[in-house]
């Protein structure tokens, strides 16, 4: 008996692990054939397209994209700019309300709460919220990148939903010290609620890293480009290329590197990210199971 | 008999002192009121003001004159859009991609779940785990630009094995049908990290012990599975589901225009409401017709959430949204 359920469970085992191992592999397999192209030479490219192993290395393109790397050092100083200003003050703002949100002695939390959470049932369409944008002077600003950003419904619930665990004693000693609800939510709230506001501003880090269409909707001034919407300029416009090699004016090669050029730029925009997401993964991990078993 | 007494005090306090009115109650929560300004401006602005603007979806919008002031041409607009086939060309290609990415992503990510959840090795876990996360943190237009790499006629990967098999070169950027199998693919790719360890969370909900007696019974793995995995997973499941079909008249911008981009050619078979709206508004300029279409889609999403909704409440009331 027992003899059979150990061989049942090595089926499984051979099955499963190798599954798992084929999905993971079809995971990064782009990440490494983009990478193997942007080090192989153009001209093996041009005479025998990419392949997944460089067979003709060649760093030219990441020469080329260093050499003047000004436009894309900007793009950076755009992400992270939209991006640390944008999570804090977004964090700040989302928390602000969920506290409001799930105090018990607030009568008209519910109604605050359907008012936030009807728009995500009905909405005007693109068109109304891009006219109002481009009134309010959102065009090439980049308030217009971090506005858009820096509230969401389910962000808002969720962190509201984390401090409704909060013990109300604790609010409650606080109110008989004297302390008035603003003083509360910056002294103690936060503090406790600290789990919940590092997986959502996460999240919200992520988005704002990743934002390229607001970008593309409102900024036509290169030195707003956000890093992806910079990677699509440049993937997408052959002209955009064409200005970049001509910034070095080394034009002596017969060949220019348009296409190990971009997959170059393509591995600098996405390099970052694809580092650091391994020491944040456990975070947005908890984030959905939490919010999963939430349901 | 006490109980009359009290009433009858508060009553007769309660027509000498007026404090509870409405002001009293803005001066009480005032810290509170203000700690949701911010959040309350932004929705009156950027979400409830422009819901006024779905008027121009029975007009033809005249910049000069203003969303108010620009003529009235009643329901022109969605004449347009339905009688040129517009309509029912965007709407079946949005509700076939969404349908097939729910139904396609929803098994895959189980599958992954359950076999993840079975294996033993925590380190092999953890870093197949890592690997099927890369995708998630990427943007489309990464995503696009592989995709290019890949599929790209001249130096594409895909053309070159087809050709070491001897086999003739496909030019994918010309040829529609093949795109609704890369479509479906990278949206799944991309979204298995994220997707299993939903699953698998709910996995981990499941009670333990009925594992352990039916191992007693000498149930084996795949008897354990399919009996007590699947059946548990099924309220998980249907929930899940549920709640995305009532977004099933969204298209996934992002993924649409990254990977498709403006490529005529393809969006025959292509093309969903939002791409169409977005090239309505930024490319051809018909502001009223974009903006008919936009109302189309929120209706439409609408009235799916109410209906959805009703459903799920009555599979599993605290699911509910409302």
């Amino acid at each position: 008996m027992k003899k059979r359920l150990i061989s049942d469970k090595m089926l499984f085992n051979i099955i499963g692990y190798s599954i798992i191992t084929i999905i993971a592999i079809v995971c990064i397999l782009p990440f490494i054939i983009v990478i193997s192209g942007s080090i192989t030479s153009e001209t093996y490219i041009i005479n025998h397209g990419y392949s997944f192993v460089p067979k003709e290395i060649s760093f030219y393109a990441y020469k080329l994209i260093l050499k003047s790397p000004e436009s894309i050092l900007n793009a950076y100083g755009v992400t992270i700019l939209v991006t640390v200003i944008g999570t804090s003050v977004g964090l700040f703002l989302c928390s602000m309300a969920a506290y409001a949100l799930q105090r018990k002695d607030f009568e008209w939390r519910n109604a605050f709460s359907y008012f936030i959470y009807f728009t995500t049932l009905f909405s005007g369409g693109l068109v109304p919220w891009y006219i109002l944008m481009i009134r309010i002077g959102m065009k090439n600003n980049i308030l217009g990148l971090i506005i858009p950003h820096l509230f969401g419904v389910f962000y808002i619930l969720i962190i509201r939903n984390f401090m409704r665990g909060i013990p109300e004693a604790i609010t409650e000693s606080a109110k008989i010290d004297g302390a008035n609800d603003f003083a509360i939510f910056i002294k103690l709230i936060i503090p406790l609620s600290k789990a919940a506001l590092a997986t959502i501003g996460l999240f919200m880090a992520l988005s704002m890293w990743n934002e390229w269409y607001n970008a593309m909707l409102f900024i036509s001034k290169q030195k707003l480009y956000p890093l992806q919407y910079y990677l699509y300029n440049m993937l997408n416009s052959a002209e955009a290329i064409r200005s970049l090699t001509s910034q070095i004016g080394n034009v002596s090669d017969t060949v220019l590197p348009s296409e190990s050029t971009k997959l170059a730029m393509t591995v600098i925009a996405t390099g970052p990210i694809i580092l650091l997401y391994p020491f944040v993964q456990r975070y947005f991990v908890k984030g959905i199971t939490i919010g999963s078993v939430k349901g | 008999m006490n109980c009359e007494n009290i009433i009858g005090s508060d009553t007769k306090r309660k027509v000498t002192h007026v404090n509870k009115g409405f002001w009293y109650k803005v001066k009480k929560y005032k810290i509170l009121l203000l700690m949701l300004a911010p959040t309350v401006l932004n929705y009156l602005i950027f979400h409830y003001l422009p819901m006024f603007g779905v008027l121009l979806a029975f007009k033809t919008y005249d910049f000069k004159l203003g969303i108010l002031d620009s003529p009235w041409v009643g329901f022109d607009n969605f004449k347009f859009f339905f009688v040129s086939g517009q309509a029912f060309r965007v709407t079946r290609n949005t509700l076939l991609y969404n349908a097939t990415f729910i139904t396609i992503d929803t098994i895959t990510q189980i599958f992954t779940a359950i076999i993840l959840s079975e294996l033993g090795n925590k380190y092999f876990k953890k870093i197949m785990q890592t690997m099927m996360f890369m995708p998630y943190f990427i943007s489309w237009v990464v995503v696009g630009a592989f995709i290019y790499n890949i599929f790209n006629f001249d130096y594409g990967l895909f053309n070159s094995v087809l050709k070491y098999f001897g086999l003739e070169p496909i030019n994918a950027y010309s040829t529609p049908w093949i795109w609704k199998y890369i479509l479906v693919f990278f949206k799944n790719w991309k979204g298995i990290g994220y997707g299993s360890v939903v699953y698998l969370a709910a996995i981990t909900g499941i009670d333990s012990e009925m594992y352990e007696a039916a191992e007693i019974d000498g149930a084996n793995i795949w008897k354990r599975i399919r009996h007590i995995t699947i059946p548990c997973l099924i309220p998980t499941v249907i929930v899940l589901t549920l709640l995305a079909l009532g977004g099933i008249f969204r298209g996934d911008f992002a993924m649409f225009y990254q990977i498709v981009g403006e490529n005529g050619l393809l969006y025959n078979a292509t093309d969903v409401i939002d791409t169409f709206a977005f090239r309505s508004l930024m490319r051809t300029n018909e502001f009223g017709m974009a903006s008919a279409v936009g109302l189309y889609q929120s209706v439409l999403c609408f009235s799916l959430v109410m209906i959805v909704n009703y459903v799920v409440r009555r599979v599993d009331k605290d699911s509910a949204l409302f």
